[in-house]
């Protein structure tokens, strides 16, 4: 059998549905393939359609587990669940041991879910580089959610907003005190908060804790109030209601002026990445590179002259395209 | 924007990095080799996907389709290596599989090997094999078949 070895035919089998190509493709997106780009503007104008659930939270408090329930769940109702889940690369040999299909194992043996896991790759904040991208092709295969798990997350690893619809904040029982919770940034990043292991000792007071937390402070958006709610993934108490949860939220995403400025927001996120990434590409292999580097080193200019020089020799170097297959994407 | 320097880590092969499925299909419990092998696959800078234990051929076949992987490593101590192994590359095969390379590890016995290679396993690996060379074999392979279906 011939695996599609280019974007358009890849692009089509993504689109169609076909799991090997979706497979492939995100292969493709996580190496940098030279046609990753090329097969990402062509799936683009059908991405938007499904609803991005990510799970974040502290390693050990069960996010795998109620990722695989969640999947479950969804499924059981009819939906097509695509799951990513991000471990940890080394970073001394780049290796990776992604475990986090152990907790799926038991799941459906069925072409309505597809779980990938994917390594971090040296990206901090808990996701890997290409999970804004493998998420698009999900969404572009067909799936109604997608539900990103990230790596287990402490105070700062808030990367997920930029992708997320809605933000599942997964704590468990006896997991740091009341001072704790507060200053963690984590939980305001949270639309959901889930205790999770609620059957143990402490649950209640951690939920209890929560919410006077939440009281205190000023929600991200007005007309949201997230929910605490208990769960024990494993047996899959209270499942149900995180789903109930994340639907409302939903609604409340398609119906209010939040929804509409935070899918703004995502799309200004992804654009700045992107310019970003290739302006340092650029800077990075261009011959004033070392030269200012050096310089900065000296002491010989500050960090801030010495970037300023750069960009002023970028000049004006025009709009950069791909030369291949130019097509204005539809809006 | 595929050109990547300053990593702090070895460039990725022209394929991007390894990624290895470690599977134990059947019912055994020991999955102290599986974990010793999925250990020296990361430290050789592979990106290792473990499964967990007891699972059936179709499972690891949806496995390996997801995560697109290039090997399938199989930890096998139950004695079931004959009917096991077998059907494993055949679910393999269904799913379109059919280039990504098998290795078996466990304890096999000599006459079982070659009926387990005519199935489709690449290299079986005794249980005096050492990590070493499984990686260098592991990753010779994977080198053969990109470049044989890139």
């Amino acid at each position: 059998m011939t695996r599609p070895s280019d974007p358009e035919q890849l692009a089509a089998g993504v689109l169609a549905g076909d799991r090997r190509a979706l497979a492939r493709a995100i292969t493709w997106v996580e190496n940098r393939h030279p046609g990753a780009g090329d097969l990402l503007r062509r799936i683009y104008p059908q991405t938007g359609r499904a609803h991005v659930v990510g799970l974040t939270g502290a390693p050990g408090v069960g996010k795998s587990t109620l990722a695989a329930a969640l999947a479950r769940h969804l499924r059981q109702q009819g939906e097509r669940v695509g799951l990513v889940a991000v471990d940890p690369s080394s970073p001394f040999t780049g290796g990776a041991l992604l475990g986090d299909r152990i907790r799926f194992s038991h799941g459906p043996v069925d072409d309505g879910v597809f779980f990938r896991s994917l390594a971090s790759r040296g990206q901090v904040g808990g996701l890997s580089r290409a999970a804004g991208d493998v998420i698009h092709l999900l969404d572009a295969a067909g799936m109604d959610t997608v539900l990103v798990e990230t790596v287990g997350a402490g105070q700062s690893e808030v990367e997920i907003m930029r992708y997320a619809h809605t933000v599942v904040v997964v704590l468990a029982p006896g997991l740091g005190d009341e001072v704790q919770a507060a200053k963690a940034g984590i939980l305001e990043v949270g639309d959901i908060l889930v205790v999770n292991k609620a059957d143990q000792p402490g649950a209640d007071r951690t939920v209890r804790e929560l919410r006077q937390m939440l009281d205190l402070g000023a929600p991200r958006d007005p007309g949201w109030k997230p929910p605490v709610l208990e769960t024990v993934a494993g047996s899959g108490q209270g499942v149900d209601e995180l789903a109930g949860a994340i639907r409302r939220h939903r609604q409340h995403l398609a119906g209010t002026a939040a929804g509409a400025q935070r899918h703004r927001w995502q799309a200004e996120e992804a654009l700045r990445q992107q310019v970003l990434a290739r302006l340092w590409e650029r800077l990075q292999g261009s011959r004033r590179w070392d030269e200012l580097a050096e310089a900065v080193a000296r002491r010989a200019l500050s960090p801030g002259e010495a970037a300023e020089r750069l960009l002023a020799d970028l000049g004006d170097p025009g709009a950069e395209e791909p030369a291949a297959g130019r097509r204005s994407p539809v809006a | 924007m595929e050109t990547q320097r300053a990593t702090t880590t070895p460039a990725p092969a022209a394929g991007g990095r390894i990624r290895v499925l470690v599977a134990k299909p059947g019912m055994d419990r020991h999955d102290r080799g599986a974990k010793v092998i999925a250990r020296a696959y990361r430290d050789a800078g592979m990106e290792v996907i473990y499964t967990g234990l007891h699972q059936s051929p179709a499972q690891i076949a949806r496995a390996a389709l997801e995560e697109d992987v290039d090997v399938v490593a199989l930890s096998i101590l139950s004695g079931a290596h004959n009917t096991l192994i077998p059907r494993v590359c055949e679910a393999l095969r269904e799913v379109g599989l059919d280039d990504v390379v098998v290795l078996v590890g466990g304890v096999i016995p000599a006459e079982d090997v070659p009926r387990l290679l005519e199935a489709g396993v690449a290299r079986v690996f005794g249980p005096g094999s050492s990590t070493e060379e499984i990686v260098a074999f592991t990753r010779a392979a994977v080198a053969r078949r990109r470049g044989e279906t890139a």
